[in-house]
């Protein structure tokens, strides 16, 4: 089948390494984002899937069979794997129709099939009446159409890409998206999808793995990645979130802890392992906190730095907490005035335990997907 | 206003009188004596004959060319830095040199061959004095033109353009064929338009191979009409000159039209990944560096070996070998010692007056526009373009009569000389000036205008410490292109003024060819020089003005 196992891979470029112990496991059929600052490796990743770049070290299987090791390293065009590039790759002396039949022509698919193939994709991605047009004569996102339609042609069971929207416009991204997510339903194929917007990687992935200097922080799913992040690293990543100090960790062994949090005791969640602890951080995210009818026993107080008006909602940043203030945020429901310099009380609702570093980096970070 | 004056004086004017001189002859057009004289049999045959043999070379050097584009752009043979260099060297060989080692290399008495085995039996035709010869050596010599063209295109396809192909399932071959010759099309005409007028315009070939082999071409019809006498013998060989320049126009035209319909303007800013030969890679680079054995090495060994010996067919041994030629060539030598001072100082002086005047000029063509600076270029850039020899023509007619102010004509004198290369060779001289410029930051510029700084302190103190490097390598290149130079000389030198290149012309002629070797060989020697120092200042200059730097 078509899963990718990604065991310990190292990749550098002359001295600078550039994927260190990259480890992922990906299931046939899965849809995987990949999310990570500018520079952090992803291409690099990615090409290394694909067999344009051999690895140093480390091995990866797609389907079952090893196509990267070190003294191993099955070409691109054999891998049988479909690209969609950020640039979009459109060879400009080819119509529309013979981009997408090219791979089928390479392969010797016989003539009345290709063409009842390339006519079939195109109706799909809705590109039929432009078929005959130079990749110079469309638009950004007719272009992206084409080399979706290009992978689609070849029934890759396989698919990456590398940031296909992030050329296009803000309305264009969304109706391509959904293009996407309709392309992985129709077909089937493992889907490797590059990122570093991630609502994109949130919205369209089954797991994501996130990425910093070479490394994976955490492979999991969207709402795992944003109610239990793995490291501050990634809760400060995820969503809004932001990470705050907390005391006396008292753990239930069912998920959830008791803990002092900027000076008033708070029920939180935690890993079922999670052992006592004097001194932990938590993420947190907006909608953990509420805004209090003042003066409450066991509030946080807190004072307004900044409050901007979002529509539905009010977004407030205060500082919070007593002895050393922590910078928040937090969303106020709609009929609601509040102004700078303002003293209000919060209550934290929820919050994360984020696992203890030391006892993790004993065991792999990148691991927490097995 | 004064670079006006010098681009008008020394391109335009000259070649305004060679329109007038080829078709109004005494002040009057006469269409029955052009009619006569483009009709000839004469000229018509040296016509076809051109077209032909510039036609099948550019044909020949296109192949080549983009073969060995393909190899040192995309694949991974080793070596490549070497191998280029060696497969560009043969272009700054002055031609005549080339053809008179081609000739010795394969010549029945070949210093080589012979004791290989390999040559010829005494008595029959010298396979190379022939039009295959002529159209072979023109390719092989042309063939890095369409190299140098084809890899720039190369450099600027997209990798992606190439990984796409590749996730398509697509071989090497196949993206070669389907992919990158389609998208370095236009690099492959540029390159065959640079080829063709190259052809056409070269004399030392044609000369050296075409007159022993009655081979009649059109630029060595108007080298022979220099020396028949005759009322209206300048104006024919005006007139032919002017047909020379119209194929070369025509050429030119023909093969930009068919290289820009369809042209893909790609740019990637990423260098495409190199192929691997695999299994190809041993018998490719054993063909690759046979190439250069046979097209290089053979030819200039022979052409040493020719001027180590003291008389043709001598075979070469440890008591036939002889320094005399050399000895000859540098110390006793009167002729060959003063023509290669002249070159010297002459090429050193139109360095000296083209490098500030193309700084000036660059100044004014990239950052004011008008149609004033559109001209300036157009007009250099068609000096350039036309073979020598047209601007050789076009210097005689225009210097022929006293000057104004002088009273005495400057005809036969080195300063002709001087003033067609100067004309020739303003364009090689701008064109890595304009690549500085545009590298250089306008904003500097006007920055240092808004100090105050006058027109002169800017260009000293802002543009000239950028601009440097360029100015340096086409100072390199123009040095090169005249030292050597023939072309355009050949018509200009008199017993009062020679220069160096068409001295070997001269002692073939004269039967001296083993003085004429080592003559061929000192010059290969200096070009070479020149081209390792400027490998070793080459750290310094800007990428791509060098063409034998990978
Ligand atoms: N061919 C190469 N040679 C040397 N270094 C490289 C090469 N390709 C990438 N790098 C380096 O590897 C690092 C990771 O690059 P990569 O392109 O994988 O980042 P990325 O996560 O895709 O970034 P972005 O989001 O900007 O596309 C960068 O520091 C880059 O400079
Ligand atoms: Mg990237």
């Amino acid at each position: 089948m078509s899963g990718i196992v990604i065991d310990a891979v190292d990749k550098s470029f002359g001295r600078t390494e550039v994927l260190r112990q990259v480890s992922l496991s990906i299931e046939p059929g899965e849809f995987v984002a990949v999310l990570g600052a500018s520079g952090c490796g992803k291409t690099t990743l990615l090409r290394c899937l694909a067999g344009f770049e051999p690895v140093n070290a480390g091995r990866i299987d797609i389907g079952g069979e090893t196509v990267s090791a070190p003294g191993r390293h099955l070409p691109p065009e054999e891998r049988g794997i479909g690209v969609v590039f950020q640039n979009y790759a459109l060879w400009p002396h080819m119509s529309v129709v013979q981009n997408v039949a090219y791979g089928l022509r390479i392969a010797g698919v016989p003539k009345p099939e290709r063409e009842a193939r390339v006519a079939r994709v195109l109706e799909m991605v809705e590109l039929g009446a432009l078929a005959s047009r130079r990749p110079a004569d469309l638009s950004g996102g007719q272009r992206q159409r084409v080399a979706l339609a290009r992978c689609l042609a070849m029934e890759s069971r396989v698919v990456l890409l590398d940031e296909p929207l992030a050329n296009l416009d803000v309305h264009l991204r969304g109706a391509l998206e959904e293009e996407f997510a309709a392309f992985h339903a129709r077909s089937g194929a493992t889907m490797f999808y590059i990122t570093h917007d991630q609502a994109e990687a949130l919205a369209l992935a089954d797991r994501v793995a996130v990425m910093d200097r070479g490394r994976i922080l955490q492979f999991d799913r969207p709402e795992a990645l944003f109610r239990q992040p793995a490291s501050e690293t990634v809760a400060g990543f995820i969503g809004e979130g932001r990470v705050v100090p907390a005391h006396d960790i008292r753990p239930d062994g069912t998920g959830r802890a008791q803990a002092i949090v900027l000076g008033q005791p708070a029920l939180l969640r935690c890993a079922p392992d999670e052992k006592p602890r004097a001194q932990a951080m938590i993420s947190v995210q907006p909608a953990d906190l509420a805004l209090l009818p003042d003066p409450a026993p066991a509030a946080i107080p807190a004072h307004v730095t900044r409050a901007t008006f979002r529509g539905a909602y009010l977004r407030a940043e205060v500082m919070a907490g007593q002895a050393a203030p922590v910078a928040l945020s937090l969303n106020i429901a709609a009929p609601a005035s509040l102004c700078r310099g303002q003293r209000i009380s919060l209550a934290l609702r929820d919050g994360w335990v984020i696992p203890d570093p030391a006892a993790l980096s004993s065991s792999q970070p990148a691991r927490t997907d097995r | 206003m004064l670079l006006a004056l010098f681009v008008g004086v020394l391109s335009i004017a000259p070649l305004a009188r060679l329109v007038s001189a080829a078709l109004l002859p005494q002040g009057s057009f006469d269409a029955a004596r052009i009619g006569d004289l483009l009709g000839g049999r004469r000229v018509v045959e040296a016509t076809l004959n051109t077209l032909w043999i510039a036609t099948a070379s550019t044909l020949l050097a296109i192949v080549i060319g983009t073969l060995a584009a393909l190899l040192a752009g995309l694949t991974d043979m080793r070596r490549r830095t070497l191998w280029v260099f060696g497969f560009v060297l043969p272009l700054m060989i002055p031609p005549q040199v080339t053809a008179l080692a081609w000739v010795q290399a394969f010549s029945p008495a070949s210093p080589l061959l012979g004791p290989l085995g390999l040559s010829l039996p005494p008595g029959t035709r010298h396979p190379l004095y022939s039009m295959g010869g002529i159209i072979l050596l023109l390719g092989l010599y042309n063939a890095p033109l369409v190299f140098l063209s084809v890899r720039a295109s190369l450099h600027r396809l997209p990798a992606s353009l190439l990984e796409a192909a590749r996730a398509n399932g697509a071989r090497p071959l196949q993206i070669t064929r389907d992919i990158v010759l389609p998208l370095v099309r236009g690099g492959i005409f540029a390159g065959a338009a640079l080829a063709f007028v190259s052809s056409i315009g070269n004399f030392g070939i044609q000369a050296m191979l075409g007159i022993p082999a009655r081979v009649s071409t059109l630029i060595t019809l108007i080298y022979r009409q220099l020396n028949t006498y005759g009322p209206s013998a300048l104006n024919d060989m005006a007139l032919l000159a002017l047909l020379l320049a119209g194929l070369t126009v025509a050429g030119m035209a023909l093969t930009g039209w068919l290289g820009r319909r369809g042209d893909q303007r790609v740019d990637g800013a990423q260098r495409a990944p190199r192929m691997a030969l695999g299994r190809w890679r041993r018998p490719v680079a054993a063909l690759a560096w046979a190439y250069l054995a046979l097209c290089l090495v053979l030819p200039l060994t022979a052409l040493l070996g020719t001027a180590l010996v003291r008389g043709v067919g001598q075979p070469l041994g440890a008591d036939t070998i002889t320094f005399e030629n050399f000895a000859n060539a540098l110390f006793h030598h009167e002729g060959i010692r003063q023509a290669f001072f002249t070159s010297l100082w002459l090429t050193t002086l139109c360095v000296a007056v083209l490098i500030p005047v193309s700084v000036a000029l660059g100044y004014v063509l990239v950052w004011r526009h008008g149609w004033v600076a559109r001209g300036l270029r157009l007009a250099s850039e068609l000096a350039y373009a036309l073979p020598g020899i047209i601007i050789g023509v076009a210097m005689i007619l225009f210097f022929l009569r006293p000057l104004p102010f002088l009273g005495t004509g400057l005809y036969g004198t080195v300063w002709v000389i001087l003033a067609a290369y100067l004309s020739n060779y303003l364009a090689l001289a701008l064109r890595p000036i304009l690549g500085g410029f545009a590298q250089l930051d306008r904003g500097l510029d006007e920055a240092a205008q808004l100090t105050g700084a006058g027109i002169f302190a800017r260009l000293r103190d802002i543009v000239l410490p950028g601009l440097a490097p360029a100015a340096m390598a086409s100072g390199i290149l123009v040095f090169m292109t005249a030292i050597n130079e023939i072309q355009t000389s050949v018509l200009l030198v008199s017993s009062r003024a020679q220069t160096i290149g068409p001295m070997i012309i001269f002692l073939e002629e004269a039967g001296s060819t083993t003085l004429a070797a080592a003559v061929g060989c000192l010059m290969v020697a200096l070009v070479l020089a020149l081209m390792a120092g400027s490998l070793i200042l080459g750290r310094h200059l800007p990428e791509g003005v060098l063409p034998w730097r990978d």
